[in-house]
């Protein structure tokens, strides 16, 4: 296929539509806001369906009856609008509903900035709503890898009944690359709980996330943590770029990962030992690939478009096996790889 | 071959256009490639810029701190990043808009005053932003005449096809003019 | 023995746990009447979010989705984009519909999204134990009105059906009770009337149902049906205010 390029807020969206996605509500945010545009335009010609919703709010729980009906389902915001479809997404979880959610992450807190951040971390991976349960995350780090992820996020949500994210940030979304898509998907497993009408041919289904008895909900809660250990053991992807033989090896994600991956290039050029640990799953986070990349590591620089959330998984995931230490810019300011790559050096010479 | 090109100007002036002709070619030679625009609020008139990375090797960031050429449509843009400019990079002035000279030595400066030959000639109306990549295509050796055009053909929207002669007529300037 | 009355068949045969004199059971029971003489109850998926009637998925035989409070209009519009010819519709309350999820009804009624909105009007929220609704009649005392309601700090009623008549979307707003035979069958005919719309793709139809409860303000289920009589009534006349099939019919 012809390499063309993209830009990643439209490429996620054709991937999204060749995944067979048949509705997508949402509401204009920046940086995300050509998703929507693409698939106002796309959508309707494959014959899926495009709504921009009164509010976010209402965009996530058009999602939640879409999913219910059985069909895939999407919606995308960046970071204020995620928060306000928080609750929607703790009820999509509760009922066990699957879809796909589109972070595109600007810097906040508040309305905040409309630059590219990493400060979304937290919430995508501990706490986006109420309540015990954990969503999907994928971070790709390049536009081929919105797609691939996209694509594989449907697929996913399906499989394991879950809401996925993609945790993508204003410079991949705005950025262009090359770009080449899977073909268009036209089967699909059946949902046999979906709640399409039962035709007089089932018992009716109930999407629902209410149980009153404290063990029933207890129950419910404990067969989804067991699904979430099926996970862990199975879906964890991660990047390991020259940790082999690394001294010093950085982790970042998503556009953060991609300045590293420079940093550490510039500081092999000098001398240095650098790697990278790219998680592609921020939940599951790779543990077994991070302790892997650290076998002859001497320290580990953590870097984010934040002020240091992700190094808390870093930290836990290797169990103060190794130092860790921090570089971050926050705020919507893209780290430069000379500045990476200046912390690198202070790491090599410390350890 | 490794060009971290950093176009700057006015929004409006066409310098995403300008950065996407650029980036095409890079993807038609075979090379790896990005662009990525600066983005704000405002939608006509404020500053703008875009980078643009064409690499034998996979991008890293691609976002361009330290150009090796650095494409200046405005006064401001030029007093922003020229002191970024990796040492031997070029850097190409549009100087019927920049009113200083640069005072660097160590980096090649073309003045060329792309908007002033826009005028008086309907056909390259608008089009300094091309006369400018012609002259970036001339010194970097990006792309061949060939390229350019098939870059052109996919970048201009199909409702302006028929400006692909006149982008061609801009990019010809731009190549072969001479201070 | 000849049958003279039996439970609607897409009515669960489950005891509900709705308080003695409530009205739910009636207007349940209306819907289940209107879904089993359309034949529908294998088409129809019903949506009942945050509020007294959360459980009425065990209720009702048809597929049915609890929703998150006030979301209700906005989960029918992602089943219905999904399942177009299917019928939807949700059951809400008066804090669910005219408070917390005032936007999503209103925008669901100004898509003219084609589904049923039953809008139980009780005038008080039941579930959390007796507070103002944004129904409560001026005067009335809740447990967030203790000295009643006091129309300059608490605002006015709101008055839905009126409200929603005035957009282009609607197809039907109608306002009804269940106090009296005579009330019960004209609110029967009103949600006919409404899923038919639906059948017909007419756009968005809402019923007001104006209900009682008894437990809350703190009367017998009798004086309660009075109440709604003397007190609600008044306020809230009853009356269809948008009516687009009746118009046509009209010219």
């Amino acid at each position: 296929m012809e390499r063309n390029l993209m830009k990643g807020n439209e490429a996620l969206a054709e991937a999204a539509i060749r995944a067979g996605c048949k509705c997508f509500f949402g509401y204009p945010i920046t940086p995300q806001t050509e998703v929507a545009a693409y698939l106002a335009k796309n959508m309707p010609k494959n014959g899926g369906v495009f709504l921009q919703a009164e509010s976010e709010i209402a965009a996530i729980n058009m999602v939640l009856g879409a999913a219910s009906a059985g069909v895939r389902t999407m919606t995308s915001s960046s970071s204020p609008g995620i928060s306000l479809k928080s609750e929607g997404v703790s009820y999509i979880a509760g009922c066990d509903l699957p879809c796909v959610i589109i972070n595109v992450q600007r810097g906040g807190p508040g309305l905040g900035g409309i630059q590219p951040s990493q400060s979304d971390y937290w919430q995508a991976t501990k706490a986006l709503g109420h309540g015990d349960y954990q969503l999907l995350v994928y971070a790709p780090c390049s536009v081929q890898e919105m797609v691939d992820k996209v694509t594989l996020a449907f697929d996913m949500a399906d499989k394991y009944r879950m809401p996925a994210m993609i945790l993508a940030d204003g410079l991949l979304g705005q950025m262009m690359e090359p770009v080449t898509f899977p073909e268009k998907k036209t089967e699909f497993e059946p949902k046999p709980w979906a709640t399409n009408g039962h035709g007089g041919k089932r018992d009716h289904n109930i999407t629902n996330s209410l149980y009153l008895v404290p063990e029933e909900l207890e129950n419910s809660i404990k067969s989804r943590y067991e699904r979430y250990e099926v996970i862990k053991a199975n879906l964890t992807e991660a990047e390991l770029y020259l940790t082999e033989d690394a001294d010093i090896v950085v982790a970042a994600y998503g556009a953060s990962a991609r300045v590293a991956k420079s940093a550490v290039n510039h500081a092999r050029a000098e001398g240095i030992k650098a790697g990278l640990f790219r998680p592609i799953t921020l939940w599951p986070f790779p543990v077994k690939e991070i302790n892997e990349a650290a076998k002859n590591a001497k320290a580990f620089l953590d870097v984010e478009m934040s002020m240091g959330q992700m190094i808390e998984d870093v930290k836990l995931s290797l169990n103060c096996s190794k130092p860790v230490e921090f570089f971050g810019r926050t705020g919507g300011v893209i780290p430069s790889p000379a500045e990476v790559l200046e912390q690198i050096k202070i790491l090599a010479e410390k350890y | 071959m490794n060009y971290d090109i950093l176009l700057a100007g006015f929004g409006g002036q066409g310098i995403l256009f300008a950065g996407k002709v650029i980036v095409y070619c890079g993807l038609y030679n075979g090379s790896e490639v990005s662009w990525l625009p600066s983005y704000g609020p405002e939608m006509r008139g404020g500053t703008c810029n875009c980078s643009v990375c064409i690499s034998d090797e996979p991008i890293g960031s691609p976002l361009v701190v330290n150009p090796n050429v650095l494409v200046v449509m405005n006064t401001p843009s030029l007093e922003k990043f020229i002191d970024k400019v990796q040492p031997g990079g070029l850097v190409i002035v549009d100087s019927s808009m920049v009113d200083v000279k640069v005072e660097r030595t160590d980096v090649k400066v073309c003045y060329i005053p792309a908007t002033e030959l826009t005028n008086g000639d309907p056909e390259l109306k608008g089009g300094a932003n091309i006369i400018l990549t012609g002259k970036l295509m001339a010194e970097t050796g990006i792309a061949d005449n060939e390229t350019i055009k098939k870059a052109l053909e996919h970048v201009i929207p199909p409702k302006k096809a028929h400006l692909l002669g006149n982008n061609l007529k801009a990019i010809k300037l731009g190549m072969e003019y001479q201070a | 023995m000849a049958v003279v009355f039996e439970r609607p068949k897409s009515l669960a045969d489950v005891p509900t746990h709705y308080c003695p004199g409530c009205t739910h059971g009636i207007i349940h029971r209306l819907i289940a009447e209107v879904i089993d003489e359309m034949g529908i109850e294998g088409d129809t998926i019903g949506i009942a979010p945050v509020g007294c009637a959360v459980m009425a998925y065990d209720y009702f035989n048809c597929d049915m989705i609890e929703a998150a409070h006030g979301r209700a209009p906005a989960t029918a519009t992602g089943v219905k984009r999904a399942l177009p010819d299917k019928f939807v519709f949700t059951y809400q309350g008066d804090g669910d519909c005219a408070a917390i999820g005032t936007a999503e009804t209103v925008h669901a009624a100004t898509r003219g999204e084609n589904i049923t909105v039953i809008f139980v009007n009780n005038a008080i929220y039941g579930m959390t134990g007796g507070q103002m609704a944004p129904t409560s009649l001026p005067g009335q005392v809740t447990q967030t009105t203790p000295y009643g309601r006091d129309t300059k700090t608490a605002g006015f009623p709101i008055k839905m059906v009126e409200m929603l008549a005035a957009l282009d979307g609607v197809a039907l707003s109608q306002r009804v009770a269940v106090n009296s035979v005579p009330h019960i069958r004209e609110a029967k005919k009103a949600i006919r009337k409404a899923f038919e719309n639906q059948r017909d793709k007419l756009g968005f139809s809402i019923i007001e149902v104006l209900s009682s409860c008894p437990t809350n303000w703190g009367v017998s289920p009798a004086e309660a049906l009075k109440k709604i009589d003397e007190e609600m009534i008044p306020y809230y006349p009853l009356k269809a205010y948008k009516d687009i099939r009746a118009e046509e019919a009209a010219k």
